[in-house]
Order: structure tokens, then C-alpha cells, then sequence
């Protein structure tokens, strides 16, 4: 047949000569091998106790931040929610009441903030959408669960820790 | 026979016993950290510390399991095969040489249960008992997987059996007795029988690895191709049974392999240690070095299993009549060449 390309190669193969057949001298070389491997440090990383650091631009477990005086910054716009590629998000606004200023920032807030873990894609794009910087995905990954209930993360997991006066 | 002498045999035979099974069990174990190791993994390290309890957590598991028996198969053979697997697994260790004789107070006590003066014959009727608790299973399910796994072991261990016993042959002219327990003794000191018969251990370890069922020659339960060969259909401790039937079959053949070729107890330098030590502890010492070997061939065994890959069956074929057979006959003719002119 006409080559079609230029790609192509001839190969030879010849047939083993006795060394090759007797077979024992390719299993010493393979014993060698195995026996390198033996001594070489073990590639695993024992998870639990032992942590794999994660990359400067990982995006995993959402958190909802606060402002320099400790006040939440979300304000329930939405925003996230409506740029949500998954419709992962719900939230519930409610309004500020007088002495609640030390709590939230803005004269709305969000009563409910949830988050469905399982639909959630870790995409990004809630921070993106974000004008109050309020949301970053700057924590670990997700723990697994038994339930899928537990996977809707509410307020109590998400919203920073407050600040230490 | 004194009361005494029937305590200390019956004494011995526990012993012997529950090392073997002791040491079958903590071979599993051997087995995953080993193949760990040579993969650059860590292996099991849960069940207590290092993962040294994970045999008895297996042990746990397999007995608690379901024990299914298939409609169609054939209850009594279906129960049989495992039993005869795990029996002729454990009997073989009984005219294995583990020691010199050793003095404790006034008894002289042999560190073997039984000097027949057949023994290597004796140790080949249980070998290749041993397949009958394989062909027995495999048939007795009912399942061609099962079949293919069980004609495949026997048509297998009767191959290598042949070249394993011509092997031997080039060793008994060597030898001129059929007692492991003389045999032992020959190779005092360093005079070990590998140093007359290099062919000969190496056709010998060949046939080993094809009689205990284990990589390059484990066809009978690939599960590449056959599910589980065999034991496909077998669950529970009747599983348990067969699995721990390979490794006690794997560690009795280590111990007639340093037995046989390795010099069993015997080591350099033991008639210093004897004068030194004194007939109780000198002895003891011997027993270390036999299990050291026989670990060492434990070892031996799990290092090809993770290099190898498994034979195709006509090349395991050709190997076996091609090659093995034609080498041991020539070993017999080269070793008889040896005798009459050289030695």
C-alpha cells in the first residue's frame, strides 16, 4: 500500500536469542527493579493526619466575610444566587433593626444564607459576582456526610468566625 | 515410649502447629505491606499499630460472613475441597528438620515431629495431595469459571510435579538418603546442597512457585480471566480456608526448600557456637537461622509476585515439558557425570 503520510516506521522485530528466552535474566533485572522500589519513600499521603497543602488559587468551602469591625458585609442582594451556575445558593433578607448595627453592615441583611454543597460546582463565580466582597471560596473541601440534608451548609458554617476584641 | 516422650512430641506437634498458622496468617499481612512497599505505598496501617492487628480483623471478617452454598452445587464436595486444602496445608510440616536435637534437663528432645526415612516421598504424596482440595472445589461448585480454575491447577501441578521430582533425583544422588533429617545434617556448616546443585535449586524454586498456585504461576485463580478460578463460588472461612491453605502451602515448601538446599539449620561457624553456648541454647539458635531462611523464601516469594506478570497457559505448558522436564533430566545426567569421575 501507498504510505499516506510520512509518519510511517518500519519496525523490526527480531526473534529473542537465548538470554532473552531463558527468562531468567529479564526476572533478575525486573527483581532489581522491584527491589529499587522497595527502599524508594512512599508516595501516599495518610489523609486525615496528614494534610495536602492546598494551591494558592484553590476554591473550596465558601465563607462569608466580615468587615474590619467584625459586621458581616453580605447584604442579601442576590447577586450570587442569580450568577449561580448550579442555583446552589437560597437566602432569606430581612432588615436591620435598630441596635443590630454591630452585627451587619448595611441596612439589609441575610436571615438565611444556604448553600446545597452537592450542587454547589466550586466554579467561583458567586465571588466574581460579589460587590461586597462578602463571599470568598478560600476554605478546605467539603467533608463528606451520611446524609444529604447535612450537605445544605446554613449561616452557623459558613459566616466567619467574629472577631477577637 | 515414655510418658514423657509422648508429652514432648504431642508438645511439639502444638508448637509446630500453631506456628504454621501463625505464620500463614501474619504472611497475609506480609503480603499487602510488602506489595505496598514495592509500589511506593504505605499498606495497612489501621488495625492497631502499623496495621499488625489487620490479620485478626480479616480473620474476624471471614468468619462472620455469609456462607453461601449454591443451589446446584454439590454440598458434601463443596465442603470437602476447602478441608482437604487446609488438611494436606498443614500436614506437610511434620518431617521437617526445624533444629538440631536439643538437651533440655536430662531429655534429649528432636526438634522434628517424625524422622521417616521416606520423608522428602512423604513431603511429595501431601503436595500433591494438595490439588484434590483445588480440583475438588473448583468441580464441586458447578461453575465453568470454577472448572476452567480447577483443570488448570491440576493439569498444572501434575507438570511441574514431574520436573519437581526429577529435580530432586540430581539432589538424592547428591545426598544418597531419602530422610530430610540425614539430608540436613550433610550440609553442616556451610556444605550446603545449593553449592552442589545450583540447577537443581532453581528448577526446584520453579516448580515450587507452579505448585503453590502463586505468581507467575497462579492460572488456577487469575481473576483476570477466571473471576476467582476456583474459588469463585466460595465465600465465608471456606474461602478463608483456601487462601490460608496457599500461604501454609507457601510456607511449608520454604521450609523444605532451606531444608533441602539451604542447609536448613545449619550455618557457619555452628560448632563454635555449640562449644560456647552449650545443647540448649545452640540448638535454639539453629532454629532462628531455619526460620530466617525460610522467611527470607517467604519474602522471596511475595518480591516476584508484585515483579512478575502471570504466564499465558501454553507458555506455561512449554515451559513445564519443554524446558523444566529436559533440564532436570540433563541436571541428573550432569550430576551422575560428576559423581563417577570428579568427586
Amino acid at each position: 500500500m501507498e504510505p499516506l503520510s510520512n509518519k510511517r516506521k518500519l519496525i523490526e522485530s527480531k526473534p529473542l536469542n537465548f538470554l532473552e528466552r531463558a527468562y531468567l535474566p529479564a526476572i533478575a533485572q525486573g527483581l532489581a527493579i522491584t527491589m529499587k522500589h522497595f527502599f524508594r519513600k512512599p508516595v501516599t499521603i495518610s489523609y486525615p493526619e496528614e494534610k495536602r497543602e492546598y494551591s494558592e488559587n484553590f476554591r473550596g468551602l465558601h465563607s462569608l466575610k466580615r468587615d474590619e469591625n467584625g459586621k458581616e458585609r453580605c447584604t442579601a442582594c442576590g447577586l450570587c444566587a442569580l450568577s449561580c451556575p448550579a442555583e446552589a445558593i437560597t437566602m432569606i433578607a430581612a432588615e436591620r433593626q435598630k441596635g443590630e448595627e454591630h452585627l451587619y453592615r448595611e441596612e439589609k441583611y441575610a436571615a438565611v444564607y444556604e448553600i446545597n454543597m452537592l450542587r454547589c460546582i466550586f466554579c467561583g463565580l458567586c465571588e466574581e459576582a460579589c460587590p461586597k466582597e462578602a463571599i470568598y471560596l478560600d476554605g478546605p473541601h467539603v467533608e463528606s456526610d451520611y446524609l444529604r440534608k447535612d450537605f445544605i451548609y446554613g449561616k452557623d458554617k459558613l459566616v466567619e468566625a467574629p472577631l477577637n476584641q | 515410649m515414655e510418658v514423657a516422650d509422648i508429652v514432648i512430641k504431642f508438645v511439639l506437634i502444638v508448637i509446630i502447629f500453631a506456628i504454621s498458622l501463625v505464620v500463614a496468617m501474619y504472611s497475609t499481612y506480609a503480603e499487602r505491606k510488602i506489595a505496598a512497599f514495592f509500589q511506593d505505598r504505605i499498606g495497612p496501617n489501621r488495625a492497631g499499630p502499623w496495621g499488625i492487628l489487620q490479620p485478626l480483623a480479616d480473620g474476624g471478617k471471614m468468619f462472620l460472613k455469609e456462607e453461601i452454598i449454591p443451589t446446584n452445587a454439590s454440598p458434601f464436595l463443596f465442603i470437602a475441597g476447602p478441608s482437604l486444602a487446609i488438611l494436606t496445608a498443614c500436614i506437610g510440616s511434620a518431617v521437617i528438620p526445624w533444629g538440631q536435637t536439643i538437651t533440655i534437663g536430662t531429655h534429649v528432645v528432636p526438634l522434628q515431629v517424625t524422622d521417616i526415612n521416606v520423608g522428602i516421598l512423604y513431603i511429595f504424596g501431601v503436595v500433591s495431595l494438595g490439588v484434590y482440595g483445588v480440583m475438588i472445589g473448583g468441580w464441586a461448585s458447578n461453575n465453568k469459571y470454577s472448572l476452567l480454575g480447577a483443570i488448570r491447577a491440576a493439569s498444572q501441578n501434575i507438570s511441574y510435579e514431574i520436573s519437581m521430582g526429577l529435580s530432586i533425583i540430581a539432589l538424592l544422588m547428591v545426598t544418597g538418603t531419602l530422610s530430610l533429617k540425614e539430608i540436613a545434617e550433610q550440609q553442616h556448616g556451610w556444605h550446603w546442597n545449593v553449592l552442589y546443585q545450583p540447577v537443581g535449586f532453581i528448577l526446584f524454586i520453579v516448580c515450587a512457585f507452579a505448585e503453590t498456585n502463586r505468581t507467575p504461576f497462579d492460572l488456577p485463580e487469575c481473576e483476570t480471566e477466571l473471576v476467582g478460578g476456583y474459588h469463585t463460588e466460595y465465600s465465608s472461612m471456606k474461602l478463608g480456608f483456601y487462601l490460608f491453605a496457599e500461604y501454609i502451602n507457601m510456607f511449608i515448601s520454604s521450609a523444605v526448600m532451606a531444608t533441602l538446599y539451604w542447609g536448613g539449620y545449619n550455618y557457619p561457624g555452628m560448632d563454635w557456637v555449640l562449644a560456647h553456648t552449650g545443647p540448649t541454647i545452640a540448638p535454639l539458635l539453629g532454629v532462628a537461622v531455619m526460620f530466617t531462611k525460610v522467611f527470607l523464601f517467604i519474602f522471596f516469594f511475595m518480591w516476584v509476585r508484585w515483579t512478575i506478570p502471570r504466564f499465558r497457559y501454553d507458555q506455561l505448558m512449554d515451559l513445564g515439558w519443554k524446558i523444566l522436564i529436559p533440564l532436570a533430566i540433563a541436571n541428573i545426567i550432569a550430576t551422575g557425570i560428576w559423581i563417577t569421575f570428579i568427586k
